[in-house]
């Protein structure tokens, strides 16, 4: 009886199989992969460093007085911005009502309908341009459409700009999902006798709805940041506005007004409004990954 | 355009005394634009009969098969030319309403599909799209237990239908075909992703559903087809004139037929393993 090991063949080197042996091409291997470790780290700096200056500024001032006061005139110590927060929400509430239905209803014509034609080839390519249009002609539009029609500056004028920024990002994501759903499940929809709409309605756009939010949660971070397009049309407002037809306060065009200003205190204002903007862009984010996690296929 | 010369004699079929037809399908060619897919088809369904198809990749199956309830016009280019009628009215008429076909013709994919919706939601969509009025939980009761699933699931029909196994999806996507109580049932591949047992549980059910139903089945298991098929049809497929596959009905008889006795080499070559 032989002892098995004793069969047991080899042409291996002592240390051929060991990590630590360096060879060209372990050596190569290892600088390149510290090399995309340093361009990961230079990526993150900048979203580092803005994060560390706005709670570094931001959190000495930050107070539950911030979310239930007026802004302070200049030289008074104290104050909050409850109005800008209000007006930031209620703008963005504004642009994802125009946006949304329209948004979505537009990818559902392009991809359960129009399936390629001409017509959504079109709309598919306007979509791209208006995603590329600068925030600030954005603006213009609204202030165009809608504040010289109405002869004030307004939410509603602040939420259509939005809502041009908005649509670009809503149709894209909502096109996405749609595209997801497995042509087995359309199929199947028709194959029982179905309509489209039936189909659409009933079985494609619930099961695509985690994306349609996704995306409606990434327009409305994208939105909630927006300032050009806010500067002239929902303007600003020192007190809280009495509707939807008067200029509002918004987060981001206090922080631009409020950072440069001379007084000590609102720059302070204007910090902790920066830090209360990434907090709701960060947190909205952090739902809309949430959401994509919910995807049924 | 030339017929091929030794699919003629046979593929009219004649063979069925014994059964009224419930599809006539008459010199039917498929085009995917100007790609012919199936050439020169006649066959008819009998009713509550099985009927298997069989034959190679690509002749031409799957796509006739979608022809009888109108679902290859849901692919672009896609064409028919010739005559399929069920009972009697042409359904490739222009007057003719697709989404009433697929009512009266069910069809059952290749790879289990249900709604991502509950499991009872799964049945009473169908029902529902299609006007059913009467008692919906007995409706959804009745489907299940045609389909037997009943007893798996009866404890969790609020439950996603996808939460269910592969072979439990495929009977969940067989009683919301029969749920909205066609008269066709289209089958394809129905098995070709289940496991043995499940795929048996299939073949019993395809015998207890053709009391009540006509079955058209594509399958690419010839034992399958012995098993639950009272006709078989076997398809291959040829290099046409532009060297483009096309499709083409060999022979349609007896599956016992088909299988001990088959009149075309290509058939005997095809059921006994040896391909060409």
């Amino acid at each position: 009886m032989t002892n098995p090991s004793d069969r047991v063949i080899s042409d291996i080197a002592p240390g051929e199989f060991d990590t630590g042996v360096s060879s060209g091409r372990k050596v190569f291997g290892n600088v390149m992969t510290g090399l995309v470790f340093a361009c990961v780290a230079i990526a993150i700096l900048p979203l580092a460093s803005i994060i560390f200056m706005v709670i570094a500024n931001g959190l000495g001032r930050f107070s539950p007085a911030v979310f239930t006061e007026l802004p302070p005139p200049p030289l008074v110590e104290g104050g909050g911005f409850r109005n800008a927060i209000v007006g930031t929400l209620l703008t963005c509430l504004i642009g994802a009502l125009i946006s949304v239905p329209f948004g979505v209803l537009t990818a559902v014509y392009n991809v359960e309908f129009g399936r390629g034609n001409k017509l959504s080839q079109f709309v598919h390519f306007c979509t791209n341009v208006l995603s590329g249009v600068p925030s600030i002609i954005a603006g213009l539009f609204a202030y165009g459409v809608v504040v010289l029609t109405l002869g004030t500056f307004s939410a509603i004028a602040g939420g259509v700009a939005l809502a041009v920024l908005m649509a670009p990002i809503v149709i894209r994501t909502a096109e996405e999902g749609l595209k997801s759903i497995p042509r087995d499940v359309r199929q199947a929809a028709v194959g029982i006798g179905a309509t489209n709409f039936q189909s659409v309605f009933s079985i494609i756009l619930p099961a695509a709805l985690p994306f349609i939010a996704t995306g409606v949660t990434l327009a409305l971070a994208r939105a909630a940041g927006e300032t050009a397009p806010l500067l002239f049309t929902a303007l600003f407002n020192q007190y809280d506005a009495k509707g939807l037809r008067e200029p509002i306060a918004t987060l981001s065009v206090l922080i631009y007004n409020y950072a440069i200003s001379p007084y000590k205190n609102q720059q302070e204002l204007a910090w902790v409004a920066a830090l209360i903007v990434v907090l709701l862009i960060l947190a909205v984010s952090i739902l809309a990954r949430a959401l994509t996690s919910r995807k049924v296929y | 355009m030339t017929t091929n010369p030794s699919t003629q004699p046979n593929a009219r079929s004649s063979m069925l005394p014994e059964s009224d037809v419930v599809i006539q399908t008459e010199n039917v060619s498929i085009y995917y634009g100007s790609f012919q897919a199936v050439r020169n088809v006649f066959l008819d369904i009998p009713k509550n009969r099985v009927v298997a198809f069989i034959g190679p990749s690509g002749c031409g199956k799957s796509t006739l098969l979608r022809c009888y309830n109108r679902l290859n016009d849901l692919i672009p280019g896609a064409r028919v030319e010739g005559k399929i009628t069920y009972q009697g009215v042409d359904l490739y008429d222009p007057k003719v309403d697709p989404v009433e076909v697929r009512r009266r013709v069910g069809m059952v994919f290749q790879k289990a599909n249900p709604f991502p919706k509950s499991i009872y939601e799964n049945i009473a969509f169908g029902a529902r799209v299609n006007g059913y009025k009467g008692d919906m939980d007995e409706l959804v009761e009745r489907s299940l237990r045609g389909s037997a699933l009943w007893d798996e699931v009866k404890d969790k029909l609020k439950q996603s239908g996808l939460s269910l196994s592969g072979g439990q999806q495929q009977r969940l996507c067989i009683a919301r075909a029969i749920a909205i109580e066609p008269e066709v049932i289209l089958m394809d591949e129905p098995c070709s992703a289940l496991d043995p047992i499940s795929t048996l549980r299939v073949e019993d059910l395809i015998h207890e559903l053709k009391q009540q139903f006509t079955i058209i089945i594509v399958t690419h298991n010839m034992q399958q087809a012995s098993r639950v098929a009272d006709y078989t049809a076997f398809f291959n497929a040829e290099a046409g004139d532009g060297g483009s596959r096309f499709g083409y009905l060999v022979e349609y008889d007896r599956t016992e037929n088909i299988f001990n006795s088959p009149k075309q080499q290509s058939t005997q070559d095809y059921v006994s393993g040896r391909f060409g």
